[in-house]
């Protein structure tokens, strides 16, 4: 077990470090007048090149980048080269921001999925086409489409949300919930779809398994074989398919912050990438990486403790 | 828009047969028709953008800033006065070519490595798949943001680069596909008959991958789309010329004073990302149609009996004292399953047992001659479409055939209980032994965790298991056959049934461990002084166990009668011919002869 985790921390740390490297030649072979692009076109040649020293921009590109990673080992990831503020306060206080809509999304993708996954698993019939066909649609539909849509329907049309904002949870928890309602069932529509037509799917097969029978002719209710024994074996497809959501989620933060002019981690992306603001680019890049490798870890030790098979070898 | 990996079965499992005109039938599914007449008025409306659209898209006009829809603007016109329509139409263009470079860089590589991993294998497959895991932990907005940096605003460098992000959904789809196929048959015969390698893959493993690759190639459009449009909505896209996600960002800009703007894009955007999701569904439901009569389901296998004529039981005589207690009683039982044109087909047909206490009474006969039918419908645990038509089962007092799921329930495992032929398959494989054990009893007895745990430690002993303690523990991939097959006879037995119906318990076991299995039955058979419905097709195990027998063939019983009686006398036909099958009954034969022998 523990041989296991460190395995998989393993490859997360060279997932991190694949990324990261990549990234930083990316960013800095495009080439581009970086210096001048900072101080505008009205600047000398005198302050671009001062301010290329300043930067770092001078020296080799390899002793560039041992730099950024004995620092980021270090905890500093530089200053932005905008704002000046050090990238690691720029994503520690949105990074709250997004996990709390992705998280909250991902919750509520599972409790939704669940529930309607096990409908169209053991109701059959009409609510299993119409959960297939849901899910089709819920997969195809951009979710900042849903977002927009809900923002018009919910928030213009009938006052019952702010359209833009959000509340921090320390201000008042209920306004908190309420500023992040809407963002969380947009993002949330892709992850139900996905999951449920996997949960409709491996229940069915679960169901159709001989040891479901025989629990049956044990006594045990419908709802035990179900819910406790069905839907325990159908669960590792499904949260393999829910991590996925996650990250897809990382990405469509993005843009459902942008809709909602939540302040979080999309909107310094978009931000920085825009600018071409490296530093905080290199952050972002970095913090992502991360938050993935976490979740895929805690996911595969959440599929060990489903599938005892995975825990013993 | 929500995540670049494929949906969730969306691609599936893949067949070796090609399912030829799969695409003709397509057109009579009615999504499928809706969709793909969709998507092809939508490429005609954009190759035909300039002569369809009735104003030049970038030319502003100051007067008209938000016009209304009607008019001179059939949409309206949008917050710098382009006519909305003429937009919608030049978008497309660059839209869908944006998605197809997407589609055709993820199939160039994803077919191209999947294809190399999958019929070369070795070291190949091993680090591409480690890329295409590393490639999908990755959300592809971010890193598209970040390549924005880089390579500025080109859709098509941005597609390309999403192109590649993608390629480990047709990586993942083609290299299953080809490791699947190239342990066929045919490939090796082809490989022997000295076809080349490169012949092998375009005419045997090209054909497998085809129809997969192209759902997922719609599926994969469709996303492409989202996220384009998620792009030049947040103005990261090419600004110089119309986009649907443009249309959309000037859209919201002004979503106080003209919300209906937002309709069109987003009409735009959700309809053609719907319909290539439509058209991938609507063709993999056509796949998985044409592959589903091969893999029916067992049940369904046994013959239909309306054909066979109807004719009396053979019944032998009762032997005098061996009549206890009746705790079985069918009657007339027909079972039957429901056809998809709505009529049904009957497997069990007119089968009357009796059981008695303390009586073993064998059902014997050939495969799909619906023994096991006859024992699920008894405890009412027949597969999906399944159900009893006809007749009576007595159980104690109560009608089986008609008795609420609540009441079964409440007899299934205190009353009669079960045991199955497959050990393996029977065991839950996410719960340890102990829990399956004592699930039921304290379900069932309604005990505590401490009572029921003594209990089934106390059986799986009862039942021969070496080291209790430690099967208990164990789950069901840690033991033998044999153990699981003792481990669900203790759980058949753990609440003292009345009944037990063990559907040929010793099949799937070793000759060694079937006779173990066997004393097992009887002594606690004798010890629990149950009634058994014993399911075989081995005269054997009828003749070592069973008090009395009856023959089923094609969903009927033929001959019934008390187990010595019918061995003495076997008087169907069906019957005569099936102890003529058995071996030990025939003469032993001589030793081989051969030139040497005089």
């Amino acid at each position: 077990m523990f041989r296991f985790v460190l395995r998989r921390l393993g490859a997360g740390v060279v997932l991190v470090a694949v990324l990261s490297t990549l990234t930083f030649l990316l960013l800095y072979l495009s080439g581009g007048n970086i210096a001048r692009r900072i101080l505008g076109q009205q600047a000398t040649e005198d302050t671009v090149l001062q301010k290329k020293h300043e930067l770092g921009l001078d020296r080799p590109l390899l002793t560039r980048f041992g730099d950024w990673v004995s620092h980021a080992a270090h905890g500093n990831l530089g200053d932005s080269w905008f704002t000046g503020q050090p990238v690691s306060d720029a994503i520690s206080s949105r990074l709250a921001v997004t996990l709390s809509l992705v998280i909250g999304a991902t919750v509520v993708s599972a409790v939704v999925a669940v529930v309607l996954g096990v409908v169209a698993a053991t109701r059959r019939g009409w609510a299993d086409r119409l959960v297939q066909f849901l899910s089709v649609l819920g997969f195809a539909i951009p979710g900042f489409l849903v977002a927009i849509g809900l923002v018009t329907l919910f928030a213009i049309k009938i006052h019952l949300f702010k359209p833009t904002g959000y509340v921090q949870f320390g201000e008042s928890p209920t306004q908190w919930l309420s500023s992040i309602a809407l963002p969380v069932i947009a993002l949330s529509v892709g992850g139900i779809a996905g999951v449920a037509a996997q949960i409709r799917g491996s229940l069915l097969d679960a169901l159709r398994q001989d040891y479901v029978r025989t629990l049956r002719s044990r006594g045990l209710s419908e709802r035990r074989v179900v819910y406790k024994h069905a839907l325990r074996n159908a669960a590792g497809p499904a949260l393999s398919v829910l991590a996925i959501q996650f990250v897809g989620l990382l990405g469509g933060a993005v843009i459902v912050e942008q809709i909602f002019a939540i302040p979080g981690l999309g909107q310094v992306a978009v931000g920085a990438t825009g600018q071409g603001d490296i530093p905080l680019v290199m952050g972002l890049v970095l913090a992502i990486a991360v938050i993935v490798v976490v979740v895929n870890l805690a996911v595969d030790l959440l599929q060990g403790w489903l599938n005892p098979k995975v825990r013993v070898s | 828009m929500t995540a670049v990996p494929l949906p969730p079965e969306a691609v599936p499992g893949v067949s070796a047969v090609e399912h030829a005109g799969v695409f003709r039938r397509l057109l009579k599914d009615p999504t499928g028709v809706v969709s793909l007449a969709f998507l092809v008025l939508t490429v005609l409306a954009g190759v035909f953008a300039p002569v369809l659209a009735p104003h030049d898209p970038d030319k502003a006009s100051a007067a008209d800033i938000l016009a209304k829809p009607g008019g001179r603007y059939l949409l309206g016109a949008d917050g710098s006065g382009h006519d909305i329509l003429s937009r919608l139409l030049y978008a497309i263009r660059p839209t869908l070519e944006g998605a197809v470079l997407a589609v055709l860089v993820a199939a160039a590589i994803g077919v191209t490595a999947g294809l190399i991993s999958g019929y070369y294998g070795r070291w190949f497959a091993g680090a591409a798949s480690w890329v295409a895991s590393l490639l999908m932990a990755l959300p592809g907005i971010v890193v598209l943001l970040a390549a924005r940096a880089v390579i500025g605003p080109s859709l098509f460098g941005a597609m390309t680069i999403f192109g590649i992000l993608i390629a480990p959904a047709f990586y993942r789809v083609v290299h299953a596909a080809v490791s699947g196929v190239r342990q066929e048959l045919y490939v090796d015969a082809a490989r022997v008959s000295g076809l080349s390698d490169a012949r092998i893959i375009s005419r045997h493993i090209l054909t497998v991958v085809r129809a997969p690759a192209i759902i997922l190639a719609a599926n994969l459009a469709g996303i492409a789309i989202a996220i384009e449009a998620g792009l030049d909505f947040l103005g990261l896209g090419d600004l110089s010329r119309p986009t649907w996600g443009g249309m959309l960002n000037d859209a919201f800009t002004n979503i106080y004073s003209a919300p209906l703007q937002l309709l069109w894009p987003s009409l735009a955007i959700g309809l053609t990302c719907m319909a290539l999701a439509l058209l991938g569904n609507a063709l993999r439901d056509e796949l998985e149609r044409s592959g589903t009569p091969k893999r029916r389901r067992r049940a369904k296998r046994a013959p239909a009996t309306v054909s066979v004529q109807r004719e009396p039981v053979i019944t032998h005589d009762e032997i005098a004292g061996s009549a206890g207690e009746e705790l079985l009683l069918v009657r007339e039982l027909a079972v039957g399953y429901d056809q998809p044109n709505g009529s049904v087909q009957t497997v069990v047909e007119d089968v009357s047992l009796t059981v008695r206490r303390g009586e073993v009474h064998g059902l014997i006969g050939e495969s799909g001659s619906g023994k096991t039918q006859t024992a699920f419908a008894i405890m009412r645990l027949l597969p999906p479409g399944g159900r009893i038509v006809a007749g009576d089962i007595n159980f104690a007092g109560v009608d089986l055939a008609r008795g609420s799921e609540k009441e079964m329930t409440r007899l299934r495992g205190a009353r009669i209980a079960y045991v199955p032929q497959e050990p393996m398959s029977n065991l839950d494989p996410s719960f340890t032994i102990g829990h399956q054990l004592t699930e039921p009893i304290r379900v069932s007895l309604g005990v505590g965790r401490a009572e029921a745990r003594a209990r089934a430690l106390q059986l799986l002993e009862r039942v021969g298991i070496p080291d209790p303690p430690r099967t208990f523990a164990a789950y069901p991939h840690q033991i033998s056959g044999g153990m699981a097959q003792r481990v669900l006879i203790a759980g058949a037995v753990s609440c003292n049934p009345d009944l037990l119906i063990a559907d040929e318990p010793t099949t799937a076991l070793d000759v060694t461990v079937q006779a173990e299995v066997l004393d097992l039955l009887r002594d606690l058979q004798a010890e629990f002084q149950m009634g058994v419905l014993l399911v075989t097709h081995n005269f054997g195990v009828v003749a070592d166990l069973c008090d009395r027998v009856s023959v089923m063939r094609a969903g009927r019983i033929v001959e019934t009668g008390p187990v010595r009686s019918v061995f003495a006398d076997p008087r169907h036909p069906y019957t005569k011919s099936l102890f003529d099958a058995i071996p030990e009954d025939s003469q032993p034969r001589g030793p081989l002869l051969t030139k040497e022998t005089p």
